[in-house]
């Protein structure tokens, strides 16, 4: 029971991670009908940014916010110079850009910092502390905070904000948008830049677990896409429940489920997505897509 | 019969010069440049298949890598258990992984073109790990060694007589690549063209549109499906026979990934492209990361590391940059040139005038 307890909660912390990153994806699929199949080395690459300024010496504290910025600041860009050029291709096009920045992000990495797993620093300590019965690691439980307090911020940021309005209004109807005022384009190059921003998060907490490297991102990715489908990918508040729950049932598999271990964890993060897609594509919380023919 | 040989249109000059290069080719270069052309071909083969299922019917595979996985496993185990003929392998891979192809194109039809990019993104992913799994079948981890082939006899006088030397196996396999591309760009070429090709392009360009002209939807997809995957277990079944080993790490996701941008790159929903995309898949990353090591001015270090990464690089960059400025790839961007430069011999008016025929009732512009 105990170890039960124990699996679940470090499976709420990894599904913390993932929620963050399919929050990411989330954003980019509301702002542009589009998954980012860049952003988990979007991710890896902030987390890089992030370990080179501590590696300066920097604050922990001082270096997170910093790199959140210089991410969201690669997100605008990003969107503004590769993306924008090919906003009204087909989606082929669009997903084969983004493969292409997955790769380019993956190289980049291994050029300027190498293939060699580096240690991430970690503010919290990996001690324990007895949680109801069940010892949870003072890390598990930074990770479901800060996970926690980034989703809470960028919820409250689309749903209470101005901008955030503006944000959602030229997701659903650019248009309509456009001729109220709101300045569309730069509204999905705010979408990117978020998503860069949440995506990081995840990059930066997930690091001192998995070792930092240029594929760090390329196992977490897939939990995020599971997540996002779980939850249905355009709703946000999906993403978050899809993590967790991806995040608690990966960790049960690799635990209970004989013959899945932890090399095939990965599997099972396969199996649901192809599961939700062929059974209910729509998600948990998503809408059935209306098309208009 | 001789004037409808001199009548034929360039096109069908440029593939019989393209032939007669492909089948030269290993009687000048190096035992060694032949394997390394052999695995263009069957990069080729993939990208043909992948060209019929994502630029002919508009679904988008990021896992060929995982197909041609499943083609190399199937041969290799064939070989090693069951000692079976490895030419006999080849069918037998293509038709396993076509079966399978086809089974995953059912459930490939209920999703969306995103989603179906999205779950073939994890398929790819996650082969390595499954490949593992069941060791004593595939060796897990080692993988499968293969015995390179021995040409068979008539082969190797005929090379001899051609050349002085006796054929090698990397040369033999060559030619079996060679010939396995030459039919499956020949099949391709006569589907594309006929009803099925009709078909595919229909659903690809307004799939109620096609389905209101009585096109069975459902088929033809599930049927694309399982071609493309019939032509990357051939492949894969070659490409395990070029390498002479197969484990997980021949199937990274990256090469699902690089089997894509080859097929764009080529040029998407074009006979050419393939070939194209098959000579880019397997000479960039070489050219770009040899390049960088050969110039002498870069410090070592730097070169070194740039080994590892320059592939990555330059593949990226090149796949954005060809999808911002030529997103029919480089088979396109020949074309369009030509027709351009064709219209401008011509002399057939401005680029802006179109291709409208010139029409008395519009009021003549002054010479220019």
């Amino acid at each position: 029971m105990q170890e039960l307890l124990q699996q679940v909660l470090s499976g709420i912390a990894s599904g913390g991670i993932y929620a963050s990153l399919a929050l990411a994806l989330v954003l980019i699929y509301n702002a542009m009908g589009l998954v980012n199949f860049a952003q988990g080395e979007m991710a890896m690459f902030a987390t890089f940014l992030a370990f080179t300024l501590i590696d300066h010496g920097l604050n922990y504290w001082v270096a997170l916010p910093l790199t959140l910025l210089l991410a969201f600041a690669a997100g605008v860009l990003i969107q503004r110079v590769v993306i924008r050029p090919v906003e009204r291709a087909p989606i082929l096009t669009l997903v084969i850009v983004t493969l292409g920045l997955a790769t380019l992000f993956n190289g980049l990495a291994g050029f300027l910092f190498g293939y060699v797993p580096r240690s991430f620093p970690s503010p919290f300590s990996v001690l324990t502390v007895n949680l109801a019965g069940a010892f949870v690691s003072y890390r598990d439980l930074g990770v479901m905070g800060v996970s926690a307090v980034v989703l809470v911020l960028i919820y409250l940021l689309l749903q209470r904000t101005t901008v955030g309005l503006a944000l959602r209004a030229a997701a659903h109807h650019p248009d309509a948008s456009r001729l109220l005022g709101v300045r569309v384009s730069w509204m999905l190059a705010l979408g990117w830049g978020l998503a860069s921003a949440a995506g990081a998060v995840s990059g930066i907490m997930v690091a001192p677990i998995l070792l930092l490297d240029p594929n760090m991102m390329q196992t977490v990715i897939i939990y995020a896409f599971a997540a996002a489908v779980l939850g249905g990918i355009e709703s946000p508040l999906g993403a978050v429940v899809g993590g967790v729950i991806v995040g608690v049932t990966v960790n049960l598999a690799g635990a209970y489920v004989p013959g899945v271990g932890g090399d095939l964890q990965l599997a099972v993060a396969f199996a649901i997505i192809v599961a939700v897609l062929v059974l209910k594509p729509n998600g948990l919380f998503g809408h059935a897509a209306v098309r208009r023919v | 019969m001789l004037k409808r040989i001199f009548q034929a249109p360039p096109r069908y000059w440029l593939v019989l010069v393209v032939v007669v290069f492909f089948v030269g080719l290993p009687t000048v270069v190096t035992s060694f440049q032949s394997a390394e052309w052999a695995e263009v071909m069957i990069f080729a083969v993939v990208i043909m298949g992948l060209n019929i299922l994502v630029g002919y019917s508009g679904q988008i595979s990021l896992g060929h890598g995982a197909f041609m996985a499943l083609g190399a496993y199937t041969t290799a185990i064939l070989i090693h258990r069951y000692q079976l003929n490895y030419l006999a392998t080849i069918p037998i891979a293509g038709l396993v992984t076509g079966l399978v192809g086809f089974l995953l194109g059912i459930s490939a039809m209920r999703l969306s073109a995103l989603y179906l990019a999205l779950a073939t993104f994890a398929l790819a992913v996650v082969t390595t790990s499954l490949i593992k799994r069941p060791e004593r079948l595939t060796g897990g981890v080692q993988g499968i060694l293969l015995l390179p082939p021995d040409p068979p006899q008539l082969a190797k006088d005929m090379f001899a007589a051609v050349t002085g030397t006796p054929m090698t196996s990397d040369q033999w396999i060559y030619y079996v690549s060679f010939a396995c591309a030459l039919v499956l760009f020949w099949l391709a070429w006569n589907l594309i063209r006929h009803r099925p090709g009709r078909a595919l392009r229909a659903i690809r360009d307004g799939e109620v549109a096609a389905a209101a002209s009585g096109i069975n939807i459902a088929g033809y997809k599930t049927l694309a499906f399982g071609i493309s995957a019939f032509y990357a277990g051939v492949a894969g079944s070659l490409y395990g026979l070029v390498i002479g080993y197969v484990s997980p790490d021949t199937f990274p996701a990256s090469l699902s990934f690089q089997l894509l941008a080859g097929a764009v790159i080529g040029g998407l929903a074009s006979i050419s492209g393939p070939l194209l995309g098959g000579i880019f898949t397997f000479w960039l990353p070489m050219v770009s990361s040899q390049f960088v090591a050969g110039q002498d001015w870069i410090p070592a270090q730097i070169s070194s590391v740039f080994k590892n990464a320059g592939p990555a690089v330059s593949y990226g960059a090149l796949l954005i940059l060809i999808m911002i400025f030529a997103p029919n790839g480089v088979s396109g961007l020949i074309l369009s040139t030509y027709t351009r430069l064709r219209r401008r011999l011509r002399g057939a008016g401005e680029p802006g005038s179109g291709q409208m025929p010139p029409d008395h009732q519009t009021v003549e512009s002054p010479a220019t």
